[in-house]
């Protein structure tokens, strides 16, 4: 499903140049579980913003589903990120001003689905995390657990494939936490691929496999659990 | 996303913080309110200022003639002969010969103006008579010393609209009232019914001018006006063969003359609400720029979840025409009641025009997206993980 082949992110440049990616290849299966851990700085988030189509590598190519997304452009990797990839971010990343069920309908308002169904499956999505009462209240009237919960059922309202989270615990204490993770591994059970990313290492044996990256290159891959 | 969505946000984010998308709009409001109350009170005053033209005579031709120093010169009976030698076209032709006199009923005595004209002018003004008779020929031939007076003199002088036969001293001379005229302007002093005729034959010598200089000419419609003061001034000029010895204005030609000098006025006065209107798209330009640092975050979240640069970009477009329509709106509905009121203080019906009104709305319209656009193409252009990661 993922395929990423010599993946290089370089900031600046001559003397001052930061190689945040240094020749990453790495490949995803349909229905894996994948944690990449990694110390602070050594290119974690910025593995997954180019597998999330949010940033695009310096050089290298990324193959999604076996389409090259380093030839597409803007208007065609919009369409990759609202179709295929739920995003779960350690700042949850809710919209203030709109209600849950609005934040939740997000993505699929940008896939021009009709309202009724849009709140249809907004609606499921929230049900499935827990908070359908919550729907019409705002995300700063909930905790921070039920936020993550929240921008969980977001990145599955439009139905992805590929589930991305960037520490999705880290804002959380180690119960929430514990909740949050068990719903994404349960994710995965139901057949979702998932990239998580933690440097947290109990959270990272949650997944089926982890990738250690340091200072942007991958020393270790292990397949810790069969699927 | 569509443009419904779209207004949907943008109506909730204006009301987020209503002061704000007050102040924008307050640019808005005063330059479409300003266009409204100009025009509809320029129009007023045209209005007002050409039905008092109308009123005195759409369909009159007014001859001045300077005969001075040339030999040549027209009579009255001239006058009456061309009339006559092109009745399909006129009505009728009369002097007019203004004196100032005394006037005196009983003790009663007051310095004022009399107007000498012939037996055609009842129909060249269209006059009502209330109650007797206007002056005929025969009172113009013989200078007779008769007179009809409007409806305030009656009033003033004899406390009774019936006064035929009553006598007024002009000068001194007795003047047999044969006929009072309907009243036409409220019986004001100084209306059109502060008015004396005799004939004209009787003001020239009250008047001590040897030569009549004026005339005014009825054309049968108010489409033959031009024809009929080409017709003059061609007859005019086969007497004094020099067209600086008299002057020909069509009433027309003035409410032509009012006509164009409103539409300047209109075009600068409006010229200078536009101003308005421009700096508050300025004003719209910069809180939208403000607006879209402020939710940098919020267009990363709504780029990782799907959106398209043209969906940012036509919701922050929506969200400008939205504030300024809003405030073409509300400028519309001040503008209105505002300039009703200022007619009402000045004394002119200020009507507000449809056309003012749908223009004033389409530009304020037209402004927030020109205004808009820059702002939402920044936003639009945004990268996404930039604009995630901004704080
Ligand atoms: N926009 C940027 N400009 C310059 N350097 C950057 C930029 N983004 C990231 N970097 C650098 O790239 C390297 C990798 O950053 P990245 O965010 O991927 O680390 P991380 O593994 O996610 O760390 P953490 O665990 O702290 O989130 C860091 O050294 C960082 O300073
Ligand atoms: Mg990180």
């Amino acid at each position: 499903m993922i395929e990423l082949k010599d993946i290089y992110k370089i900031y600046g440049d001559g003397d001052s140049e930061i190689r945040a990616l240094d020749g990453i290849n790495l490949s995803v299966a349909d229905g894996e579980f994948v944690a990449i851990v990694g110390q602070s700085g050594s290119g974690k988030s910025t593995a997954m913003n180019i597998i999330g189509c949010l940033d695009v590598p310096t050089y290298g190519q990324y193959f999604l589903d076996g389409e090259d997304v380093s030839c597409m452009n803007e208007i065609q990797l919009a369409d990759v990120r609202g179709r295929r990839l739920g995003f779960i971010f350690q700042q949850y990343n809710l919209i203030p001003k709109l209600s849950v069920l609005e934040n939740v309908e997000l993505p699929l308002v940008y896939k021009a689905m009709k309202p009724e169904e849009r709140r249809l499956k907004a609606m499921s999505a929230l049900e499935k995390v827990g908070l359908p009462d919550r729907a019409d209240k705002y995300p700063s009237q909930l905790s921070g657990g039920q936020q993550q919960r929240v921008s969980i059922a977001r990145a599955l309202a439009g139905d992805p494939q590929l589930i991305l989270a960037d520490e999705p615990t880290g804002a959380l204490d180690s119960k929430t936490g514990k909740d949050v993770l068990d719903f994404i591994s349960s994710l995965n059970d139901e057949g979702k691929t998932v990239v998580l990313i933690t440097h947290d290492m109990s959270v990272a044996q949650k997944a089926k496999r982890i990738v250690r990256i340091q200072d942007g290159k991958i020393v270790s891959d292990e397949v810790i659990r069969e699927g | 996303m569509n443009i419904k969505q779209s207004f949907i946000l943008a109506m909730k984010s204006l009301k987020a913080s209503k002061m704000r998308s007050f102040l924008t709009m307050l640019g808005i409001i005063i330059g479409v309110a300003a266009v409204i109350i100009l025009v509809s009170i320029v129009d007023g005053f045209s209005n007002t200022m050409i039905d008092a033209f109308e009123s005195a005579g759409i369909n009159l031709v007014n001859v001045n003639v300077r005969g001075r120093g040339s030999s040549r010169t027209v009579t009255p009976d001239d006058m009456l002969t061309f009339a006559e030698d092109n009745s399909d076209d006129i009505i009728g032709i009369s002097p007019t010969v203004m004196a100032s006199v005394t006037l005196k009923v009983d003790t009663e005595n007051n310095q004022t103006t009399v107007t000498g004209v012939n037996e055609y002018y009842k129909d060249i003004k269209e006059l009502e008579i209330g109650g007797g008779r206007f002056l005929q020929y025969i009172d113009v031939e013989r200078r007779q010393k008769v007179c009809v007076i409007g409806s305030y003199i009656a009033k003033n002088y004899f406390e009774t609209f019936s006064c035929v036969g009553e006598k007024i001293k002009i000068n001194g001379n007795d003047y047999t009232v044969v006929g009072v005229l309907e009243e036409s302007a409220g019986s004001e002093e100084g209306s059109a019914d502060d008015i004396v005729y005799i004939p004209y034959t009787c003001a020239t010598l009250l008047s001590r001018q040897k030569t009549i200089s004026s005339y005014v000419v009825a054309s049968t419609s108010k489409d033959d006006v031009t024809k009929v003061k080409k017709l003059v001034e061609n007859y005019l000029y086969s007497i004094f063969d020099n067209s600086d010895l008299y002057t020909v204005t069509a009433v027309a030609d003035l409410v032509d003359t009012v006509d164009e000098l409103m539409g300047t006025l209109t075009a600068i006065l409006v010229g200078i609400a536009g101003i308005s209107l421009l700096v508050g798209g300025i004003g719209i330009m910069n809180i939208m720029l403000v607006s879209v640092t402020e939710r940098t975050r919020e267009i990363g979240i709504r780029k990782s979840l799907g959106a398209k640069p043209w969906d940012i970009m036509s919701q922050f477009v929506v969200e400008a025409a939205t504030t300024s329509s809003m405030g073409g709106f509300i400028g519309i509905a001040f503008g209105c009641v505002s300039s009703i009121v200022a007619g009402k203080i000045l004394g002119v019906t200020a009507t507000p025009s449809i056309l003012a009104i749908l223009v004033a709305f389409s530009v304020s319209v037209a402004i927030g997206m020109f205004f808009g656009y820059f702002p939402a193409k920044k936003a639009s252009k945004l990268n996404p993980i930039d604009a995630l990661r901004y704080d």
